[in-house]
């Protein structure tokens, strides 16, 4: 036994396309190696196309790998078909059985497995109670709110006690409150029942909340893996910063180094940025990166901080923060988001102030790619 | 407000219909209470005579056990075979799925007397002998394209991850099928199977040609035609015949709706 729940080993994932006579081939997965740890809640998370759907149904056995190995508890996968993987998987239009009734559904996996009757109606009412939908056994599926359906799908493969259980964007077809509440669930629930959660979703908040772990997916390649402060704080690249969260994306050529930090001139301003990770020589060009919260907007700047000039181009209004629109003396603009909190020090601006945006030195960070 | 005093273009096209097609009908079941041997007005009273000769009459019975034979047998397979094939042109993407669904919709074109000769030339060729068991043969190919066309046009309806969703569940690929897609599709089957029944059921020129001696109910009421004195018999059989089509098309239509409502549910 390993500690890992799914093992994926060099998996790539080619499917031919295009009318006859002009094949194209697509590359959905490439060359993919991935360990997805036991027992905690792992995303898969991305733009639509970029191969994490692919992904989960390799896992699932509705796809084979065209080249490489899918293991599932340290076991190859490759000849075990989907049947008789140790996965389930809850699906993005839920896919209930029309004709059978909520109890039915929940009951599909352990009436294949000829669970004696008294048994089987002891697990599914266990599990409907798990997803709060107790007494709703014998509902016809077309009778059920989308959530209600969203949780009897959840039960129905929870009662298989899989390995692994798949989720392939369950909640995008919710509105977003029953989704913000079904989310916390769902965790609760992995928490709960111990088992591993493999979750696709495009949406970066959904897996901020959720997840233990989190891979970033483009184009069929994983660009980060790590767990959500992580990727939040540390994006590894720039397709990371922009796609979790929101950041601001800055040009300059390097200064200097010194053991201080690296300097970067943007038009004629010096800023020090945390260049750590990465190898720069004097007169490059590179791009910094800061999220929008972590800078401010003084008149003028304070001491042990960072500023660039510009010009306010736009305030905008959003209730808990102000955003402000700022074009920078090179040209480029930047988002700072300012919280509408009780602290005095913090300054309004209107359209057209001419402004200092200032951050703290190890904010700012260089990236590659 | 024009509009409403005079009868509408469709009103007219409606009552047409009714007195081109319902009026010999009902002419037909009057004239099989009639205590006449001639079929016509005015009616000479009331008699079910007609109706316990049919029943006494051993020929017509047999016959009547073939077309049920027939009918039955040839329904029951060519819906097996339609839902394979159906599920064949859904659910994989066959190569030359179009060249099959064509060469499928064939029996749907060729006239049936040609079919029938060519046929009855074939089963020659090959040996098999003229019987009940030749018509149905020729009648599963002429019900094929029914049986296809009505489950494929229900398995394009419903979403084919319910499929992965068992398999994905623990049910082989085959446990899917039984399961999940069967049942669905029900009521289509049914459908089919009843369509394929009816039109087996009347299907006169294709089996004049290969019935041999085991005539059917259509065959046997032409032969019957020859005879002006067993005319009020063959109205009385033909009334029932009609009635019981009738029900049988009404039951299958409203299969296919409450069959196509459980799909806008799915």
């Amino acid at each position: 036994m390993t500690d890992f729940a799914v093992e994926l080993r060099n998996v790539t994932k080619v499917f031919a396309s295009g009318r006859a006579g002009k094949s194209e081939e697509v590359n959905a997965v490439k060359e993919m190696n991935l360990t997805i740890p036991r027992g905690k809640f792992f995303t898969l998370l991305g733009p639509s196309g970029c191969g994490k759907t692919t992904t989960l149904r390799l896992i699932a056995g509705f796809e084979t790998p065209t080249t490489g190995e899918v293991f599932i508890q340290g076991k190859p996968m490759s000849k075990i078909p989907p049947n008789l993987r140790p996965a389930n998987t809850v699906f993005q239009n839920y896919a209930l059985f029309p004709h059978m009734n909520v109890a039915s559904n929940v009951a599909f996996g352990l009436a294949i497995k000829r669970v004696p009757r008294d048994e089987q109606k002891r697990i599914v009412k266990e599990a409907l109670e798990l997803v709060q939908l107790a007494d709703m056994g014998k509902r016809m599926p077309s009778q059920l709110s989308g959530g209600q359906q969203q949780r009897v799908a959840l039960a129905r493969a929870l009662v298989n006690k899989p390995a692994v259980l798949l989720l392939d964007e369950p909640l995008g077809a919710l509105d977003l409150k029953l989704r913000k509440a079904m989310q916390i669930e769902l965790k609760h629930i992995q928490e709960q029942v111990g088992i591993t959660f493999i979750y696709v979703t495009h949406d970066q908040e959904e897996a901020l909340t959720m997840s233990d772990f989190i891979a970033v997916m483009s184009d069929g390649l994983i660009l980060q893996l790590g767990d959500p402060t992580t990727l939040y704080k540390k994006p590894a690249n720039k397709f990371v910063a922009d796609f979790i969260g929101e950041s601001n994306f800055i040009q300059g050529m390097v200064d200097s180094i010194t053991r201080k930090g690296t300097k970067l001139r943007v038009l004629d301003e010096l800023v020090t940025v945390n260049a750590m990770e990465v190898n720069l020589a004097k007169g490059q060009a590179a791009t910094f990166t800061i999220r929008p919260e972590k800078m401010m907007l003084k008149t003028k700047q304070p001491v042990s901080t960072e500023a660039l000039s510009g010009t306010i181009q736009e305030v905008i209004y959003i209730g808990t923060d102000t955003r402000y629109i700022v074009t920078l003396q090179s040209g480029e603009s930047v988002v700072v988001r300012v919280q509408n909190g009780c602290s005095p020090d913090v300054e309004q601006f209107s359209k057209g102030d001419l402004v200092k945006v200032v951050w703290l030195p190890d904010d700012a960070r260089i990236l590659t790619g | 407000m024009s509009k409403r005093k005079l009868p509408s273009l469709g009103s007219i096209y409606f009552l047409a219909v009714c007195v081109v097609l319902y009026l010999p009908i009902v002419l037909l079941i009057i004239f099989s209470f009639n205590n006449a041997t001639a079929l016509v007005f005015p009616l000479k009273g009331f008699t079910l005579q007609w109706y316990g000769k049919l029943y006494e009459n051993r020929e017509l019975l047999k016959a009547l056990g073939n077309s049920l034979m027939i009918g039955f047998g040839s329904s029951l397979i060519a819906t097996i075979l339609g839902t394979m094939g159906a599920i064949a042109i859904v659910r994989f993407k066959l190569p030359g799925r179009s060249v099959f669904l064509a060469v499928s919709a064939l029996p749907l074109v060729i006239p049936y007397v040609i079919f029938g000769v060519s046929l009855l030339i074939l089963f020659n060729e090959v040996g098999i002998p003229l019987s009940a068991f030749a018509a149905g043969l020729a009648h599963v190919i002429i019900s094929i394209p029914y049986a296809l066309l009505i489950i494929s046009s229900r398995l394009v309806g419903f979403p084919d991850n319910l499929e992965e969703a068992a398999m994905d569940l623990g049910a082989s690929y085959w446990g899917a099928l039984l399961r999940v897609t069967i049942p669905i599709c029900s009521p289509a089957l049914l459908a089919a199977f009843l369509l394929c029944f009816t039109m087996s059921f009347d299907e006169y020129a294709i089996a004049s040609f290969l019935v041999g001696t085991d005539a059917t109910l259509p065959v046997y009421l032409y032969s019957q035609l020859r005879f002006p004195t067993r005319l009020p018999m063959v109205v009385a059989l033909a009334a029932i015949l009609m009635t019981v089509t009738m029900a049988v098309m009404l039951f299958t239509e409203w299969l296919r709706r409450a069959g196509q409502a459980t799909a806008r549910k799915a």
